[in-house]
């Protein structure tokens, strides 16, 4: 358990705790996942260095043709940000979803991220965006694409015992982008995603000009079905194109059986369904827009 | 052992706690503040919903250390002296609650709720209530209490 819990009031001094403490120390921003991981002895970490007053991490703002959000954002401060309904609504329905309001106002997009679990709202919204991670070492810092970070479940190739990660970035959404968010859960609040479905489609009339759909928690990390995707580009948006698009997507699908989150069979015919649900109203979405 | 020095209810306090320990073992094991209650322990049912500088939270995993230098406010902070506040009489007028467990949690999740949005709308209530959880009174006499304490806010206001 913890023997110290520390505030870094920068980004280096974050970094030179973690150096000073040898990996005996880890980065915690709003501990929604670290605090429970901790008490069930899965955090060896013994100092907790906190990011969360370290001035400059708790901004969403558009800088250089790329949104960015600061480290510290909560899921609460994305879903009510009126830049990210704007530019990335995908991104302001998935994190509006995520447990309840209390959870919402603690837990940040970032920490989503590094944590690395499959049954992520946010994160799977980050894959329909591409988004990439600022990570902030010693040595210097660089940007990661989001599908690298993610090695398995609960495994993020970022180590918060010695780098951070400070912000992500992404493009904003094209204006006629039409988004739709879709999650599988037992309730409609206060629970882990049994399936969720993310996809941003432009169209051109009625034809699909490009279309991102992404997937979890049915394989150990999220993942973008490039096959459906492929397929849809030119097509006409309509329920048979819609249908098949969602069988390629099932394909990829390797859900575990579970007794509280379904069959493997279940969920994976309900990737086929949620995925064509989603298409049909994003497809709608874009209308209303364009 | 850590010095905490935070602000709970308008007293500022002063503690010294093991770095591991919850908001909710602070606010119950050393002060005495039994009023949030701890039911799942795990962030899922908010009975331990308190403001942190007026925000909610679940207390049960906020580390304590995360209130240093800032303002808590738990259920005792609501009533003054033996007169309650009107979101526990409206709870109370409503039959809101049965066991009771829940019902601290959920007056702070109101609290929190109307302080920003004072006029909700059935829909607004139920996602801000959404965070916490009841197993005895099927939810509608909570919901009911919440819009009751609304309007006798509102009617306060105009007084
Ligand atoms: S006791 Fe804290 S959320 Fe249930
Ligand atoms: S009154 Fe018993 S849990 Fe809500």
């Amino acid at each position: 358990m913890w023997e110290e819990y520390l505030f870094a009031n920068s980004v280096e001094h974050a970094l030179e705790l973690l150096a000073r403490y040898e990996g005996q120390a880890q980065l915690i921003a709003g501990g929604t996942d670290l605090v429970l991981q901790s008490q069930r002895g899965q955090c060896p970490a013994t100092v907790m260095v906190d990011i969360t007053r370290i001035p400059g991490l708790n901004r969403i703002e558009e800088r250089d043709g790329f949104i960015l959000i600061g480290a510290q954002v909560t899921h609460a401060q994305i879903a009510a940000s009126a830049l990210i309904r704007d530019k990335a609504p995908i991104l302001a329905m998935a994190c509006s979803q995520v447990g309840g309001p209390q959870t919402r106002n603690a837990g940040t997009l970032v920490g989503n991220v590094v944590n690395a679990q499959p049954a992520a709202d946010g994160a799977t919204a980050l894959f329909v965006l591409d988004a990439e991670l600022e990570v902030a070492t010693q040595e210097g810092r660089r940007w990661e694409p989001i599908a690298h970070v993610y090695r398995g479940v609960g495994i993020c190739t970022i180590n918060a015992c010695r780098e951070m990660v400070t912000a992500v970035r992404f493009k904003p959404l094209a204006n006629a982008c039409g988004c739709s968010y879709q999650r599988l859960a037992r309730r409609k609040a206060l629970t882990l995603p049994t399936l969720v479905v993310a996809v941003a489609l432009e169209m051109l009339g009625d034809t699909i000009k490009a279309a991102r759909i992404a997937i979890g928690p049915v394989a150990p990390t999220p993942y973008r079905a490039t096959d459906a995707e492929a397929y849809l580009v030119g097509k006409k948006a309509e329920e048979a194109v819609f249908a098949e698009a969602g069988q390629l997507a099932a394909a990829k699908a390797r859900p575990r059986d579970s007794l509280i989150r379904g069959s493997s069979e279940y969920r994976t015919a309900m990737v086929g369904v949620l995925v064509r649900r989603a298409l049909g109203e994003a497809a709608q979405e874009c209308h209303r827009r364009g | 052992m850590q010095t905490l020095e935070m602000n709970v209810n308008g007293s500022d306090v002063r503690v010294e706690i093991h770095p591991d320990e919850t908001l909710a073992q602070v606010l119950r094991d050393r002060l005495g503040l039994i009023g949030t209650k701890i039911a799942c322990g795990e962030g899922e049912c908010g009975a331990c919903t308190v403001l942190l500088d007026g925000v909610a939270v679940t207390s049960c995993i906020t580390p304590a250390m995360k209130a240093q230098g800032r303002r808590v406010m738990t259920i005792e902070g609501l009533s003054e002296d033996t007169e309650l506040h009107v979101i526990q009489q409206a709870f109370v007028d409503s039959t809101a609650s049965q066991c009771g467990y829940c019902t601290p949690g959920f007056i702070m999740a109101t609290k929190a709720l109307l302080d920003a949005n004072p006029n909700p709308t059935r829909e607004d209530i139920m996602r801000g209530i959404s965070g916490n959880l009841c197993r005895c009174t099927g939810y509608y006499q909570i919901v009911d209490a919440v819009a009751l304490a609304a309007k006798r806010l509102a009617e306060e206001g105009r007084k």
